[in-house]
């Protein structure tokens, strides 16, 4: 496993989230709590909404398109809507925010 | 006997000798070095010393007899300067001491923030007895006031003692809530509300600029420029551990002394223990695990095995009255889930954090009897799947019932106002249920509660059936959403009766079942706080839709739409060059003219808003809100300067209205519109507030719409000048504001409420001149142009990714 430093968390507004780029597609990365991380797939699996654009309640964001409600911790769509977002491994170190560096990389089909 | 140098009698060392002692009595010739002019003292019963409830005498740990005992050579007062190791010998400001084994055990410096006037006599830190000396001194002082910077543990006690002996003291705190690294945000509030209760002024987000004075402390500056006068500033920020003579020795030092697991520092004769030592990437701040390590280390020193091993720690508050615990780790990491309990009647608040099926976690306010069984699951990592339903009920707890959905309004006090049309508090409904009016017909009848406007009705009914019980059938009101019981309606009562001021009070003074809402009752829960509280309550843009959060609209591509205002649909050549410019320069798809009078430039790229938004600032524009719960735009037609039928200055009274209005937040969207006469070109009777110009004055509707609905306006008032068609207006949206459920356009409240009370509300010129007196306070607030907020370098943060990882692969 390697991490990749994304920036500090106070880059990141409480309840909010911020994009990064990757070879694999945007990425969501949301804060809760004070010091609580998670990165998802930006894109809503609905109708492509942008999903850091979305309000974040407990350790959920609702998608600011048409409402559909992701868990960031399973990726799995919440209450009657059916499907799945991918997420990625984060964490917090010293204030600093962290991506598992494989699960971004593009793989190669072998 | 082996010589053993100990530098520093703190609480580590003094644990340490105890054991060493205890174990090996006259192993070691001991030589105590102390920069504080006395022995081994509980350093953290300084609060109770600060309050008044202890003396200095009651919390020596070791006296002059057993440091006698014991043949301790004590050097009190004399800091130690330098360590030879060459030569293993300590260098006191006294003189030198040789030694065969070393002990550093010199704790922490309290952090003192570099600001200009930080070495004004009068700032202190809370470190040791001389500062506490120092605080209780100025206490003597009449009329004394401090300023305590930092609301974490240390900060609070200081407060408090404070304010125990007198003294006039705020608190200022740099994060949202009080504490945030032992507690979450609802403890937090009902923390601040206690200490609030004792008369201590707490200030959040409050960040320090300087300390003012003299030739001593007068002020305490903050960066937002409020001055806070101050005999007594004491700096409660963080701790530093005390780490120079470690360093300057040349032991391996990373943030603090580097020990490994038998607290050996990387000389060989050399141990440490206490706050000035990292283990294995970790500090320490509390006394637990400074008694761990001190029996680590003795074992160590006398050749035993021991090993050092860190453990979850909890946290308690020394000060009395103020009941809150917190354990292991509340936040970070995925695969969590919450368990909350709320009971506002008795100010408790428990969260417990569980992962696979263990407690990870818990937060406790005002009832933490169940702390340190709580503590102990975490600890011992038990499985709890069995005991999760009845698990926050604690350990006497067997079966688990659900929350009482009437909690929060069987709670309330019997002064709480209830219907504020006719002032009818709690008590007198009670009263009156109790003399018989067993209905909601006869409630009214009697009391006159909920007679008027009728938005407290759910209130009433719900007062109804606390007292009377199983006799009283609710009827079932719409809840907001699925983390309350309660409607739009009675919510935004309670908030006003019980004057709720943040997000954190609702819920838990209303009993909230989620930490902190969700995407249907945040927006609504921050509209009405900002509508009744615009001084005191601060807007949260996390609570806000994506489009009220970024300034424009979103569009289906995930682009956005910029409209800038055109006041009354009047603009000039300059101003469309400047959208033109603009238009070119972010290569903007479409330009279309709107159905409000006004240019929207679509399909803009996120990252471009604040640039654009730049340089329409500099062409005189400002947002056009066109995204907001808030004044949309005010049509106009072109009125008595062209028509040949205008009878009033419409285009005018219409760009007086805008200009009057703009900026502020409604429950829904707000757009007027004024016509010279009664062709009405303007479309004035299809907008929430309309006016018809006519020879002899204004006629004023409200309730329109052409949406969803198509709703002529209805006439409200017909008036005979233009200051008073304002003045109506005015009066009328703030009463809107004031009085509607978020998302109700002007309309469905007018129908809900009754024409006739909005009337005869806005009829009673007191009423309708207070109404239009709040409107005014509320935008020396709001009525800012929030593009000009962001300037595009500061908002690279907000508007831009946080970083690009796709630049790194290519490498
Ligand atoms: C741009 C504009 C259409 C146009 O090209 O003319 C427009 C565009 C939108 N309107 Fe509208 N409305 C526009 C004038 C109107 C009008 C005409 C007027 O204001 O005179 C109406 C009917 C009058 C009224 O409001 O009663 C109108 C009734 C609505 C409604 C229905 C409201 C209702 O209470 O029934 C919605 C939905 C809503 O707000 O919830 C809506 C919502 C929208 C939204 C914001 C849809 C959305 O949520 O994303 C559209 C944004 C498009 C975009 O991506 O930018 N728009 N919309 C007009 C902007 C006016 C302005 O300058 O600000
Ligand atoms: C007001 C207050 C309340 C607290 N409340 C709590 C609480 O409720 N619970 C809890 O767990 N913890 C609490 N703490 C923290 C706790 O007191 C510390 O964690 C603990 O005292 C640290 O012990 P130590 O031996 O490492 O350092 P200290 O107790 O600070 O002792 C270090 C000693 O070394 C001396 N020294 C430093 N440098 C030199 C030198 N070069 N030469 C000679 N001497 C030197 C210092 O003068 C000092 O006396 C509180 C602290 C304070 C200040
Ligand atoms: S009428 Fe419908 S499609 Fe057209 S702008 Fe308004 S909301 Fe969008
Ligand atoms: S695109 Fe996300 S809910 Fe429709």
């Amino acid at each position: 496993m390697s991490w990749i430093d994304l920036g500090a968390i106070e880059d990141v507004p409480l309840r909010g989230a911020r994009v990064v780029k990757t070879p694999v597609g945007c990425v969501a990365l949301f804060r809760t709590a004070e010091a609580e991380v998670f990165a998802t797939s930006n894109t809503c699996a609905h109708r492509n909404g942008p999903l850091s654009e979305g309000i974040v309640h407990d350790r959920k964001v609702t998608c600011p398109l048409h409402n559909w409600v992701w868990s960031l911790e399973t990726g799995e769509a919440q209450g009657a809507d059916e499907g799945q977002i991918a997420t990625y491994p984060v964490m917090v170190e010293n204030g600093r925010i962290l991506i598992e560096g494989d699960s971004v990389r593009k793989r190669n089909a072998a | 006997m082996e010589k053993l140098v100990v530098i520093g009698a703190g609480m580590a060392s003094g644990r340490l000798l105890e054991h060493l002692f205890d174990a090996a009595p006259g192993a070691f010739e001991v030589t105590l070095f102390n920069a504080e002019p006395r022995g081994n003292y509980n350093r953290i019963m300084l609060s109770p010393v600060l309050s008044g409830e202890k003396s200095y005498a009651e919390i020596v740990t070791h006296d002059d007899d057993w440091y006698a005992q014991h043949g301790v050579t004590c050097r009190f007062g004399e800091r130690v300067v330098n360590i030879d190791r060459d030569r293993k010998i300590v260098v006191g400001e006294n003189g030198e001491v040789p030694y065969d084994r070393l002990v550093i055990a010199t704790g922490s410096d309290a952090f003192i923030i570099p600001c200009p006037g930080h070495d004004l006599p009068g700032v202190i830190a809370y470190r040791d007895l001389d500062d506490t000396n120092k605080m209780i001194d100025t206490c003597g002082k009449p009329g004394a006031r401090a300023v305590v910077i930092g609301g974490g543990l240390l900060g609070l006690e200081a407060a408090a003692g404070l304010r125990l002996r007198g003294m006039d003291v705020t608190v200022l705190h740099l994060s949202g809530h009080l504490m945030e690294r032992q507690l979450d945000a609802a403890a937090g509030y009902l923390l601040r509300a206690d200490l609030e209760r004792r008369g201590i002024t707490v200030m959040t987000e409050a960040s320090t600029k300087a300390v003012r004075g003299t030739d001593a402390v007068e002020a305490v500056e903050l960066e937002d420029g409020t001055m806070l006068p101050a005999d007594l500033v004491v700096m409660a920020v963080g701790i530093r551990p005390s780490v120079a003579v470690a360093k300057a020795a040349g032991l391996t030092v990373n943030r603090a002394i580097n020990v490994d697991a038998q607290m050996r520092t990387s000389d060989d004769s050399i141990y440490a223990v206490g706050e000035c030592v990292e283990f294995a990437g970790q500090l320490f701040g509390l006394v637990a695990p400074l008694y761990d390590q001190a029996k680590v280390l003795a074992a160590t020193l006398l050749g035993d095995d021991a090993a050092f091993m860190p453990k979850q720690l909890s946290t308690k508050l020394k000060v009395t009255g103020c009941d809150l615990f917190s354990a292991g780790d509340f936040a970070e990491g995925p695969g969590r889930e919450d368990i909350v309990f709320r009971d506002p009647a008795r100010g408790i608040y428990k969260r417990l954090v569980i992962e696979d099926d263990r407690l990870v976690g818990a937060v406790m306010y005002g009832d933490t009897a169940d702390g340190n069984w709580f503590f102990g699951l975490i600890k011992d990592e038990t499985d709890i799947s069995d005991m999760r339903e009845s698990l926050i009920f604690g350990p006497a707890y067997q079966g688990g019932s659900s929350v009482d959905p009437m909690a929060a309004v069987a709670a309330l006090p019997a002064d709480a106002e209830i219907c504020g049309c006719n002032g009818v508090c709690k008590g007198q409904i009670v009263e009156a249920i109790e003399g018989g009016a067993t209905d909601l017909g006869a409630v009214r009848a009697t009391t006159k509660a909920s007679a008027s406007c009728g938005t407290c009705t759910g209130l009433v009914e719900q007062v109804l059936a606390a007292t009377l019980g199983d006799d009283f059938t609710l009827p079932t009101a719409q809840p907001v959403c699925g983390c309350t019981d309660l409607s739009h309606e009675d919510v935004r009562r309670l908030i006003k009766s019980q004057e709720l001021k943040s997000q954190p009070a609702v819920w838990q003074e209303l009993g909230w079942s989620t930490p902190n809402g969700c995407h249907v009752c945040r927006p609504a829960i921050n509209y009405y706080l900002l509508a009744d509280w615009p001084v005191e309550y601060k807007d949260d843009p996390q609570s806000r839709f994506v489009n009220e959060r970024k300034h424009a609209n979103i569009q289906k591509d995930g682009t956005f739409s910029v409209v800038p205002r055109m006041w009354g649909g009047i603009t000039s050549a300059s101003e469309l060059r400047a959208i033109a410019d603009v238009a070119d320069k972010y290569d903007v798809p479409t330009v279309k003219v709107t159905g409000g009078q006004r240019i929207d430039l679509l399909g803009v790229k996120g990252e471009d808003l604040p640039a654009m938004w730049a340089d329409l600032n500099a062409a005189g524009m400002v947002s056009g809100h066109a995204y907001s719960k808030g004044l949309r735009t005010v049509k106009t037609c072109v009125g008595t300067d062209h028509c040949r039928f205008g009878t009033q200055d419409s285009t005018g009274l219409g760009i007086r209205l805008e200009k009057y209005l703009w900026g502020s937040w409604t429950p829904h969207k707000v757009k007027l519109a004024v016509s010279g006469c009664p062709r009405n070109c303007a479309e004035a009777t299809c907008k929430d507030v309309g006016i018809i110009c006519v020879d002899s004055g204004f006629e004023v509707g409200v309730g329109g719409a052409a949406g969803m609905d198509l709703k002529e306006t209805e006439p409200l008032v017909k008036v005979a000048t233009e200051d008073e068609a304002v003045e109506w207006t005015v009066a009328s949206i703030q009463l809107y504001r004031e009085h509607a459920k978020y998302l109700d356009r002007a309309y469905k409240w007018v129908g809900k409420v009754g024409l006739d009370w909005v009337r005869e509300t806005l009829s009673d010129d007191v009423e309708r001149k207070a109404l239009v007196e709040r409107f005014d306070l509320s935008q020396t607030i709001y009525r800012t142009d929030p593009w000009a907020e962001h300037t595009p370098r500061e908002s690279a943060s907000r508007f831009a990714p946080l970083t690009d990882l796709t630049l790194e692969a290519a490498e």
